[in-house]
């Protein structure tokens, strides 16, 4: 779909005017500094361990741009921003990994699960909600985010495999980035690529660049078309190169191929897809300027937001955990707060 | 009211949520088609439709995992997991989000799933269908637990399971599936969960047990009536427990003897037995006696009786508290 401004000629994706073009800017913009400023905070001691996704923002925003409002999103870790894109406040997603309960959000307010943190235990969810909304009659479609990693897991062939036979509209969304933590693809499966799955269990398999967000926004459409029209799962393989560590604990000086890192960094997606729109002529540098200050500010705002919350009352250590706390648990919190001396 | 035997209490209960709640939902592997290996489920799809007595695939964390999502789109799916030992690949499932959602969504949102599995051994079955795997469930915070020993308990736990808002296991001992017989009130009938049940009065002693180890209990009780005069108390519901009930007894027998099928170490009668320690111990006139399985794999059926706490286990060791 994008070209390189030379050899390769840009392609366009029908359905995608100038302004939805630019929308999908901004989302990408706004995932890139959550994602640059998360790991600034990181270091400022301002978040926890944090999970960088720099470089998987054309997977996200393609992704989710392909999805009616209705319809859900059930995330991994790598993605815990994506429902900034849903209108979940920045302050909330960072409090989440400050360990604050200000990260608590209600998936129905923004059709957005919570965030996956073991490995591919959410697709399962998802292909129940999907199934559960079909069996209700509504034309809801869920799409679920897992690694390339994920694809190795119980959960990933126990949820493939009910969604399949549900013939549920759940879009699979797998992004590939090659490695699992310091474990690379090669070693995660002798499959010649992950689309290669979607057999076993009945759906197709489709494969897309992950850095080209038109491309990856086309895929998605697809197959949220499918599942909207009653014709079951699709697994979408989007393939990258993680250029950045797993996470803010990570090192991966011992196992990563440095050239491809590079190559990854001068090919990374946000850089991609603002040449296009500039060669298309839609995106003027004011505009540039604009977008970012504007994501720049909300992260500011989000942040200040997060680190204003008073620290959580420790009632929520046990409120919540069940709807009505027992008399033992209600013991328990009386018993801390003589302790605490509240 | 009818007399049933304990699994077509279960049956019972199914039908009559599912008239009452067309939100509610069974789903697992056999369950549709021939009604459960047990029957338990028998019925169901002919009258409820394919759509809510749902043949899965054989995939437990499939099942317990599709489970949360259904309750995300308002389904309130009641889940059976064929044996006990086979419940295994669910946990991953049931620590990890089905009893960590409610929390982690600040309350917003509800996970009335039950989660219902034959369990226990005694039954002459191959290999791993003989299993009491009720410390998992228990130690899983989020998740209440409940084990019926008889036919309306049966029913009445199982219909408070089905409407309570939290996760619920329920585990049915599989034993006296068609052994235990009794009165079980027609319609809707609800036994509340955290209720244990005083199975009868005594002085002397105090036998506290669950499941297929209440009849053990009451053998026991029987065998020493000419000694000793011997309360049983069911638990009924494991979490939340109910504390009362099982202070009250200690404090009039002074004396206890706890049964469970399950391996001794960290099981679920070494928490009752803290309890007593921690509550209960100026009432004590001895030491608190587990009766249990054994720490080792559950043996091969030729083996299972000397590894299942019998009556005449319970009495030996009531009898050494007796005369402590």
């Amino acid at each position: 779909m994008i070209g390189d401004g030379g050899s390769v000629p840009d392609g366009e994706v029908d359905g995608l005017g100038e302004r939805e073009l630019l929308d999908l800017y901004r989302s990408l913009i706004l995932l890139r500094k959550y994602d640059e400023r998360s790991l600034v905070y990181h270091r400022q001691g301002r978040i926890g361990t944090y999970a960088i996704f720099w470089g998987h923002e054309a997977m996200q925003a393609g992704a989710a741009h392909a999805l009616a409002d209705e319809d859900w999103i059930f995330p991994a870790y790598r993605e815990s921003a994506i429902g900034l894109l849903r209108g979940i406040p920045v302050s909330t997603v960072l409090s989440w990994w400050r360990g604050h309960p200000a990260g608590w959000w209600n998936p129905a307010d923004y059709n957005v699960a919570s965030i996956c943190v073991p490995i591919g235990t959410q697709v399962p969810h998802a292909a129940g909600f999907a199934w559960g909304k079909k069996l209700k009659g509504e034309p809801t479609v869920a799409l679920v985010f897992f690694g390339d990693g994920a694809t190795s897991e119980g959960s990933f062939h126990e949820g493939a495999t009910f969604a399949g036979v549900m013939r549920a509209p759940l879009v699979l969304f797998c992004n590939n980035n090659q490695w699992a933590i310091s474990t690379p693809l090669s070693a995660q499966t002798a499959a010649p690529t992950l689309a290669d799955k979607a057999i076993g269990y009945g759906m197709p398999g489709v494969r897309v660049d992950g850095t080209d967000v038109l491309a990856v926004y086309e895929a998605t459409r697809e197959a949220v078309e499918r599942a909207r029209a009653g014709d079951g799962p699709t697994f979408v393989e989007a393939v990258t190169y993680r250029a950045m560590p797993h996470a803010t604990a990570d090192d991966p000086s011992p196992y990563i191929d440095p050239e491809r890192v590079e190559e990854a960094k001068r090919n990374e997606c946000v850089g991609r897809y603002e040449g296009y729109l500039r060669r298309l002529g839609v995106l003027t540098e004011a505009q540039v300027d604009e977008v970012k200050d504007w994501a720049l500010e909300l992260m500011r705002e989000g942040i200040q937001q997060a680190e204003a919350e008073p620290e959580p009352d420790v009632s929520l250590v046990f409120e919540h955990a069940y709807a009505e706390p027992w008399a033992a648990l209600r013991a328990d919190l009386a018993e801390l707060r003589r302790i605490l001396g509240g | 009211m009818a007399e049933r035997f304990l699994v077509e209490a279960v049956n019972d209960a199914l039908h009559v949520e599912m008239e009452r709640d067309e939100t509610v939902l069974v789903m697992g592997e056999d369950v549709g088609r021939v009604g459960g290996v047990f029957r338990a489920t028998a019925g169901l799809r002919d009258r409820f439709g394919a759509d809510r007595c749902v043949d899965t695939p054989l995939a437990e964390a499939g099942i317990m995992g599709a489970a949360v999502g259904l309750c995300m789109a308002g389904w309130r799916p009641v889940c059976e997991l064929q044996y006990d030992a086979f419940s295994y690949p669910a946990l991953d499932q049931l620590i990890n989000h089905v009893g960590r959602y409610r929390w982690r969504t600040g309350g917003a949102m509800d996970f009335p799933l039950v989660v219902r599995m034959p369990y226990g051994g005694g039954v002459r079955a191959p290999e791993l269908h003989d299993d009491s795997p009720e410390t998992y469930y228990v130690h899983t915070p989020g998740v209440k637990v409940a084990i019926p020993a008889t036919p309306a308990d049966a029913k009445g736990l199982l219909t408070a399971a089905i409407r309570d808002p939290d996760p619920v296991v329920v585990l049915e001992p599989k034993l006296v599936y068609r052994t235990a017989r009794g009165e079980v009130p027609e319609g809707e009938h609800v036994v509340p969960l955290g209720e244990a049940r005083l199975v009868r009065e005594g002085d002397d002693l105090t036998i506290v047990a669950y499941g297929a180890m209440v009849g053990v209990a009451e053998g026991a009780a029987d065998r020493l009536a000419d000694r000793a005069s011997v309360e049983v108390l069911d638990v009924r519901t494991l979490k939340p427990l109910d504390e009362e009930a099982l202070l009250a007894s200690a404090a009039k027998t002074g004396r206890v003897v706890i049964v469970q099928e399950a391996p001794r170490t960290a099981g679920y009668g070494a928490e009752l037995a803290a309890v007593l320690a921690e509550k209960a111990i100026l009432d004590l006139r001895g030491p608190v006696i587990r009766v249990t399985g054994y720490d080792v794999p559950y043996p091969y059926w030729k083996l299972e009786d000397a590894y299942m706490p019998s009556v005449e286990r319970v009495v030996d060791a009531a009898t050494r508290l007796l005369e402590f």
